[in-house]
This record gives structure tokens, sequence and C-alpha cells, in this order.
């Protein structure tokens, strides 16, 4: 032996990692629809959500009108965006209302609503938005949230203690799926794509090319052929994560309250189980074109498609709902939209984590176990 | 001298290769029917055989690519099975196709199979010199690039960047043309020059030649070993070459011939093997003269030949062996 084992373990892993890193450089093609691809989505999505809301037709529920609730209707007739249909004296009319297409937004104010405001009693508004169209309900009632936020600010104002407590529901579509819910979404994708897709592209391309020959015949470890083959990509995913988030942000105002160390740490998570699935297709698989036909089936397909990314969950077919439990862009996309749009923090997304660490060691397992160190 | 049992890290092995009663199935086909062979050391060993012979399934055993289902095999003293990491660092294999990274240049390539013995380029200059001086202009340009030649020459100076001990190549000149061929040859008979040991497999048999030893594989079994010119001097049939006229009206001629064993096309000629062992073949060839004028094929020339190692490979091929028990 010239050299001791383990003394010559780092070198050939770097070399390894810059061969893959030059692969995938060299490969202009693809590396440029990896980045525009998601890039594109986000503004496509963005700007297709932008349907210009001008005309808001809002129906208002007041059972016992006073000052004040003439004040908050003048106030919505007042704006521009908003036209006020229809005064209703309770809130039966108002789903009928939804049915015909006669209003978007229902406005409920609660009984005696003055007179609880002048008391500083709790005065409840209730928002109700069609949400038919999801896109629109979300924007129109988050507008009549305003509207209304601005004309409790004033009430308090003139008024003393005001305590206005505001519920929006969203009628006919619970999950909203809007450019918001779409971020997190598309991260899962994102992430799915370059793990699992392209990682199970690449490394059956050794095997097609006959490279694995060589590189098996070496003194590389089966580990040492997936980890270098691995980690480009997951630094390659993970930019790409970033670029999403970053256009999101800038061009759309996307919200991101919780911790962004959070939501890459468990990017990292999600991505580690996507490359897993990645080799093990691979390993299973002799051609690109069939690696590539198995990623697309095996996880990108679920990933979009069963993971509440597009179809909310909840709206599933009774039998299908427990399929969706092992589709683990389903866990990683809870876990984004927390982090993103509510802010939560690891203590909520406990359970979704340690689902995903939970795939991830199995897969992991398997990924390795499935890699022998020599021909099959 | 000592077999097998030798120490893993002798340097001096006189057989660094040693195959005994090694059989290896895939499903329901045999693809190695208990095959025993030895290398010697500095020696350039080939085996040659068809498409399909089993030729790839025992490099990739002697590669420790696979496990063989009988028998044993040693490399450098080890086993191919259980010491696995300790044979990769020492053995050179270049696989039936060219095992390169097609985006990646040539200088790329060779660096990262370096790296990845733990070597440099440069610590294996005087090793891979010889080769890489004939494509290092080209240094720049990814292997895609290069000529089936080229390609042969860098997939082979990869094989050698971290110096190894025996070098295994698997069909290294199938897809190249006659003059790399001729070259690439040339190169393994330097580098045995320089001590390694060379097992080399081949489906052209005029490559025979270049070896010192040869097996001929047929079917997953060892027909013949010995140098060349031993194989093809134990052919036992008279042999004449008969070269010009119609090729195929020549050759259905020679097979409707009294005494013939077989004629099959040899390059530029047809070669024609007698049933009578022991007479003239000066005499027989006459004889084909005088056949093939009669059936009017005039423009046809016989004259005695020596036989070759093909002459014995076709004549072996021809003559049923007894069966193995299943």
């Amino acid at each position: 032996m010239r050299r001791a084992p383990g003394s010559a373990a780092r070198g050939p892993l770097v070399a390894f990692m810059v061969k893959e890193v030059q692969h995938i450089l060299r490969d202009r093609q693809t590396l440029t629809i990896l980045i525009l691809m998601p890039l594109l989505q986000v503004v496509l999505f963005g700007y297709a959500l932008r349907t210009d809301i001008q005309d808001i037709r809002v129906a208002v529920v007041d059972p016992t009108p006073d000052y004040a609730t003439l004040a908050l209707r003048n106030r919505l007739g007042a704006t521009d965006r908003f036209r006020l249909v229809q005064v209703l004296p309770d809130a039966s009319r108002l789903e009928t209302l939804f049915r015909r297409n006669e209003a978007d937004v229902g406005v409920e104010v609660a009984p005696r609503f003055g007179t609880r405001l002048a008391r500083g009693e709790p005065a409840d508004i209730q928002i109700v938005a069609d949400a038919s169209d999801p896109n629109g309900g979300t924007t129109m009632a988050a507008y009549v949230n305003a509207v209304i936020d601005d004309f409790a600010g004033q009430m308090g104002a003139s008024g003393g203690a005001v305590h206005i407590a505001l519920d929006t529901r969203m009628r006919f579509n619970p999950t909203l799926a809007s450019v918001n819910l779409f971020v997190p979404g598309l991260i899962a994708l994102v992430i799915t794509l370059v793990s699992a897709l392209m990682t199970a592209i690449s490394l059956s391309r050794e095997k097609e090319r006959g490279t694995l020959e060589s590189l098996l015949v070496s003194p590389l470890r089966p580990w040492q052929i997936i980890v270098g083959k691995v980690l480009p990509y997951l630094g390659l995913g993970l930019t790409i994560v970033l670029l999403v988030l970053a256009a999101a942000w800038g061009v759309f105002r996307v919200p991101f309250r919780g911790s962004l160390a959070l939501l890459l740490g468990e990017a990292l998570l999600y991505t580690l189980v996507s490359l897993a699935l990645g080799v093990l297709i691979a390993a299973r698989t002799s051609t690109q074109r069939s690696a590539m036909l198995a990623a697309l089936v095996g996880t990108m397909m679920p990933s979009a498609l069963l993971s509440g990314m597009i179809f909310p969950i909840a709206s599933m077919p009774a039998w299908l709902r427990p399929v969706t439990y092992i589709v683990p862009a389903r866990w990683f996309i809870i876990i984004a939209r927390g982090v993103m749009l509510e802010g939560v923090g690891l203590v909520n997304l406990w359970i979704e984590t340690g689902v995903l660490v939970l795939m991830t060691l199995v897969l992991l397992v398997a990924a390795v176990r499935s890699f022998d160190a020599r021909l099959a | 001298m000592t077999r097998g049992r030798a120490d893993a890290r002798a340097p001096n092995l006189d057989e660094p290769v040693v195959v005994r009663d090694v059989v290896k199935r895939f499903g329901d086909t045999v693809a190695l029917d208990g095959v025993s062979m030895a290398v010697r050391r500095a020696e350039i060993f080939g085996f040659i055989g068809p498409d399909g012979a089993g030729k790839t399934t025992l490099f990739r055993i002697l590669t420790t690519l696979l496990v063989p289902d009988a028998g044993e095999a040693r490399v450098l003293g080890m086993d191919v099975v259980r010491d696995l990491w300790q044979i990769r660092p020492r053995l050179g294999y270049m696989p039936g196709r060219f095992s390169l990274y097609p985006d990646l240049s040539v200088i790329e390539n060779l660096t990262f199979f370096a790296s990845v013995f733990g070597t440099t380029v440069d610590a294996a200059r005087d090793v891979i010199a010889p080769i890489y001086s004939q494509i290092e202009r080209f240094h720049d340009r990814r292997a895609a690039a290069l000529s089936g030649g080229m390609k042969q020459k860098l997939a082979l100076c990869c094989a050698l960047v971290h110096r190894p001990d025996v070098l295994f190549l698997d069909e290294p000149t199938t897809g190249v043309d006659a003059v790399s061929r001729r070259e690439f040859w040339e190169l393994l008979g330097q580098l045995k020059a320089s001590g390694l040991t060379i097992v080399v497999s081949t489906p052209y048999m005029d490559e025979a030649g270049r070896c010192d030893r040869v097996a001929l594989v047929q079917r997953g079994r060892i027909l013949e070993l010995d140098a060349p010119g031993v194989i093809g001097s134990r052919y036992r049939h008279p042999l004449v070459a008969v070269r010009g006229g119609d090729r195929q009206r020549v050759l259905t001629a020679l097979r409707e011939f009294p005494h013939a064993v077989s004629a099959f096309p040899f390059g530029e000629t047809i070669h024609y093997a007698d049933a009578r062992s022991g007479s003239d073949p000066a005499a027989i060839a006459r004889e084909l003269d005088v056949w093939l004028a009669q059936r009017g094929l005039d423009g046809a020339r016989a004259e005695a030949a020596q036989a070759g190692i093909e002459d014995v490979f076709m004549d072996l091929m021809e003559t049923p062996r007894p069966q193995a028990a299943a």
C-alpha cells in the first residue's frame, strides 16, 4: 500500500465533488433551466394572481343599524374599489348572493355594534369572502380588512377604547392557494427537481457511460461516491431556494415571518430525503431515460399533486388522503408555510420535522445499501 | 514457487493473476464454465474469443466487480472477493467502453482519476509519459471531441495514473482504426518492458500474435492456452491458402473437395484444411489447383500455408467437445 488507509480519503472525495461541480457548470442548458424555471414560475404565478381587482361588490349584514354601522357603510361605499351592493338584516341571504354571483365579500356586523363600541365592549365584524376564485378571495378580503382596520383606528381616536374583533372567513376554499401559499410549494418542487431528479439522472449517467465501472474499481468507497455526487446538488438546490425566496419577496412582497435559518434547516432535511430518493432510483435503473421517468413519476408528480401544494388534501377523496402521508413534500410544505407565512417556530412543527427526520434516516440507509461496492 | 498463499504485500509474485475453476452464471446463462489459468509476471496475456465468450465477465471478476459463483481468483496474491479493498488501489482497469467523462477535458479526466487514487498527474509523469506525450497537445480539449484512438490513449493514461501493478484491458482496440491499434500495441509492449503485467482481451485474432501467451475462449471455457506460435504449430491438418477467383464460388468448390475438413475466408485469402494429416500441403495445393480449374475457377491459386491462431480457433470451435455435466 502506498498510503495508509484514511489519509487519502479526503483527497478523493474533494476531487469527486470538483468533478461533479464541473459537470454541473458545463451543462449550461440544464443549469439555466434549473435556475430560470423556478424564478419564472414565481413571476408568472405572481402576475397571474395580480388580476387587478377594482370593482369589489360588498354586501353588508347589519341587523341593528346605528351611527357606527352607518359610518362603516359610508366608509366602505366611499372607497374606490368597493361597490356597496346590498344591506341585509341577517346573514342568511349572504350565501344566496354569493351563489348568484351578486356579491364578492360580505361584511357581517354584530348586533348592537354602536352600543358595544360606546361601552368599550368587543364589537365583532366578520369578513366573509367568496373564495371560489381563490386568489381573488384572499385579495378582496385583505382589501376589506385594511379598510375596516383603518375605520377601527379612527373610531378609536375619536371615541376612546374601541375594540373591533375581525374575523375573516373564506368560503368555498379553505386552503387559500395564493402566491404566498404557492411559494413554499414551489420551494418543495425545486428541491425535488434538483435533488431527486438531477441526482438520479447524474448517477445513472455514470452507469450508462460505463464510468461507474472505473469509479468502483478505484479505492473510492460507495458512501464517498454517493456523498461526492450528492453534496454539489445539495448546494445547487439550496442556492435556487434562496433565489426563489429573494424573487418572491423582492417582486411580490411575499411575507417571510419566521426564521430563515429554521427554513433552510428544514429545506436541508427535505433535500436529504429527496437526494436519498434520487440515489435509490438510480440504483434500480440502468439508463438515464428510465431514471428520469422513474424520478418524474416517483418524486415530482407526488410532490406536485399529493402534497397539498396545488390540491388541498382536505378536498381529496378519503381513500387518497392517507397516501399523502408518505409524500415527503406534504410535510415540508406544511413546515415551509408555517415558517414563512405564520412565523411558526420549531416547537409547533416538531411532528412534521420528526416525520422528515425519520424519512431521511430510513431513506439514507436504504440508499447507501442499494449502492453496492460491486456491479449488480 | 509459491502460488496463492503468497504474502499480499510481496511485490515479486511470479503469477500476479491466478484463476481456479471459476464459474459464473447469470440466471440460466453460464458465462464462465470452470475457467483455470495463471498470468506470469511482466507478460502480456491475451484472452481471444468472440463476443459473448465470457471475457468481460472474467475481467469483472478479476477486477473485483463481480463475485464468482464457484472457484477462486487471486490477483497479486489476494482474493478478489475477500481482499477487495487491498486489491483495488493496485490494479489498473480499462473497461470495454472507454470510461471517460466527455464533458471534461483531457487533463481534467486525468487529474480526476489521479486524485481518486490519492495521487497526482505529476507523480505519475514517468509512467504515462510515452502515451501522454501523444495527446498532451490536446490537454484542453474535451474528451468528447477526441478521436477514437486518442480516447483510447487517454483511457490508458487514466488506468495507469496510479502506477498499478497489473493492468486489465477489456477489448481496448474495439472500435479503433488500424493505425491506432498498431500504435496501441506498441505502447503495451513498452509498458511490458517496464515490468508491468498486462491482461488484455480482444475479439481480433490478428492481435493474438502481440501477446506472450493467449487463451482461446469460447462459451465460457478456455479451449487452448499457450504462446501464439505454439498454438499455431499444434494445428493438425495440412493447410492451404487460396487466393483469387470468385470468392463465394471458390469457397463452395473447396468445401465440396472430397478431403475437405473446412474452408473459411481468411483476410484476402481462403484457408483450406485437409483431412489427410501428415500429407504435404504443397501436393494438396496442386490437387486443389486442378480441382478448381475443372470447375472453371482458373483465377484461383492455391499454395501451402502456415497455420495461425485463427485456424486453430476455427478448428476448435468445429470440433465437438465432451459436454460438462449440468
